[in-house]
């Protein structure tokens, strides 16, 4: 007789347990739905305004600075590792098949096409992302972005506009020179290995390569500066609290920024395809 | 219905909430041109969101804001930032922007708002930094000063474009007893030197006793009181007696 009231209580139990898994499960499907909302309707405002006054041209050129001048070192450490490696690594298989030749054309190819741009803005998603969402998040939380607002110096356009062009100038600018570094480091590699004339190594690059790919593939990095730039944005203007979510915001901004880069990657080379068969 | 004309800052009605917490329930309070009316309460009581709702930092559920004849909760973004031009605010940590030396944070509010050139703005600038007596740190960054000169200089960017109505949000919180005084009398001189209307959220009796014309007793989203500083020190009401007390 005991029995019975113990099993039902048990069975009650899972049962609460699982209800509240599925709300759990439920508000965290809902957060991430409102997170998703948030930041299209903060892109949204973003595409609203930025061509309307005012023109912050000054702290436009000033973030073009941060973000350039004090990213291309980085960058171009990156870039000059995977030209190195990449050729190191590629080079063993394509001696076997007698194909050596075409080294410098595949290294071309993999830099300019996909490596260059992914991992340069992977990069600066880490470096400038987090600096930005960091540097808003502060100034939220000190009531700076208070102080813009109620001076009347709009801060969306002063601290969001500015941030994201500079991010979409500067981020084909840097997929370039650290293209080039990457290229610079293949060619190192193939002087070492096999004492490569730099006219052969060079021509033969660039001979499988076509203008428009070079454009297409860089400027999608633009889209890449975008993502970066209103992520952070979006996590910085909107922290509430203190320091700790400062921290949250700026790690929030790379984790964010750099999923979607890759998806954007996928959809962008998928739409290139199909437009323009460019693959 | 807007307030008569001797009336720099009315609120009618205000209502704020935050999800289901309700923090302003129904604030009315008008302001007269050139006094000071002080805002005190505990803490939580709603200080902060009243003053950002009336600037509309916040945006209020219910009710109107009018600023000098201009009712300005009903304002699109360019037309509220034309009303701002004539608002000063000094924050609760001077809110200086830290990437600006103090001679940038207020050389930064005239070029954007004057079309004078750095020449013509040098003086303007020091002329303000000489009024709350900071002149010598002017090449300064907000990280080199202490809280009451990081509340002066906030207070002198605040003046900066020669506003007639000021607020500031707990202006003495955290400073020693001299730089209460300091802050508190610059307040007062703003009165009565420039006829500026202001209004002051703040929990310190001394700032109150040298700034007030006229107090409001913020408790559970309401005022419980209002008078001068003296009736409401006497008001019947627990909640203020507790907080005097408490104050001393």
């Amino acid at each position: 007789m005991s029995a019975a009231p113990t099993s039902n209580t048990a069975a009650l139990e899972r049962l609460q347990r699982r209800r509240s898994a599925k709300r759990r499960e439920n508000s965290v499907l809902l957060h991430g739905f409102e997170q998703a909302g948030e930041l299209c309707l903060f892109a949204w405002n973003f595409l609203r305004r930025w061509y309307r006054r005012p023109f912050e041209a000054r702290e436009l050129l000033r973030q073009m600075d941060e973000v350039g001048s004090k990213s291309y070192v980085l960058t171009a450490v990156t870039g000059f590792a995977i030209g190195i490696v990449l050729a190191m690594q590629s080079r063993g298989t394509l001696v076997r098949f007698g194909a050596e030749a075409v080294l410098p054309s595949m290294l071309s190819l993999s830099v300019f096409k996909e490596i260059g741009p992914v991992i340069t803005s992977l990069v600066l998603a880490g470096r400038v992302g987090a600096g930005i969402g960091a540097e808003i998040g502060s100034m939220r939380v000190t009531e700076q972005i208070d102080a813009l607002e109620v001076a009347a110096l709009k801060p969306f356009h002063y601290l969001v506009v500015t941030r994201v062009l500079a991010c979409m100038i500067m981020f084909p600018v840097l997929t370039i020179w650290t293209d080039m570094i990457a290229m610079s480091g293949g060619y190192l590699e193939s002087v070492i290995a096999s004492n490569t004339d730099y006219r052969v190594f060079f021509d033969s690059a660039f001979q499988s390569l076509r203008f428009s790919d070079l454009i297409v593939d860089t400027m999608k990095t633009s889209v890449f500066g975008f993502i970066v730039g209103i992520v952070s944005c979006h996590k910085g203007y909107n922290v509430k609290g203190g320091t700790r979510e400062v921290g949250q915001a700026a790690m929030q901004a790379v984790v964010t920024s750099s999923l979607l880069i890759f998806l954007a990657d996928v959809l962008m080379v998928r739409l290139s395809l199909m437009l323009f068969g460019l693959y | 219905m807007p307030p008569p004309d001797n009336i720099a800052i009315s609120v009618h009605d205000l209502h704020k909430s935050f999800g289901t917490v309700h923090v302003l329930k129904g604030i009315t309070m008008d302001v007269e041109e050139g006094t000071n009316a002080v805002v005190m309460g505990g803490s939580g009581s709603g200080k902060s969101v009243l003053i950002k709702s009336i600037v509309q930092l916040l945006k209020p559920d219910r009710g109107e804001v009018w600023i000098n004849g201009v009712r300005v909760d009903t304002l699109e973004d360019d037309e509220l930032d034309r009303v701002r031009l004539s608002i000063g605010y000094v924050f609760q940590g001077g809110a200086l922007f830290d990437s600006m030396s103090v001679y940038d944070n207020l050389d930064f509010i005239l070029y954007r708002h004057t079309s004078m050139r750095a020449k013509e703005r040098e003086p303007v600038v020091m002329e303000a930094l000489e009024w709350v007596r900071l002149p010598e740190h002017a090449h300064k960054y907000p990280a080199e000063l202490s809280g009451g000169q990081k509340k002066r200089v906030g207070l002198a960017r605040a003046i900066i474009l020669q506003p007639a109505v000021m607020f500031y949000d707990e202006p003495t919180t955290g400073l020693d007893p001299v730089s209460v005084r300091t802050v508190s009398e610059l307040i007062a001189r703003l009165r009565d030197d420039r006829d500026i209307s202001s209004v002051v959220i703040t929990h310190d009796l001394l700032c109150a006793e040298i700034v007030a014309d006229d107090v409001f007793f913020l408790d559970g989203g309401r005022f419980v009181a209002s008078g001068t500083l003296d009736e409401v020190r006497k008001s019947p009401i627990p909640e203020v007696g507790n907080f005097y007390r408490q104050s001393r």
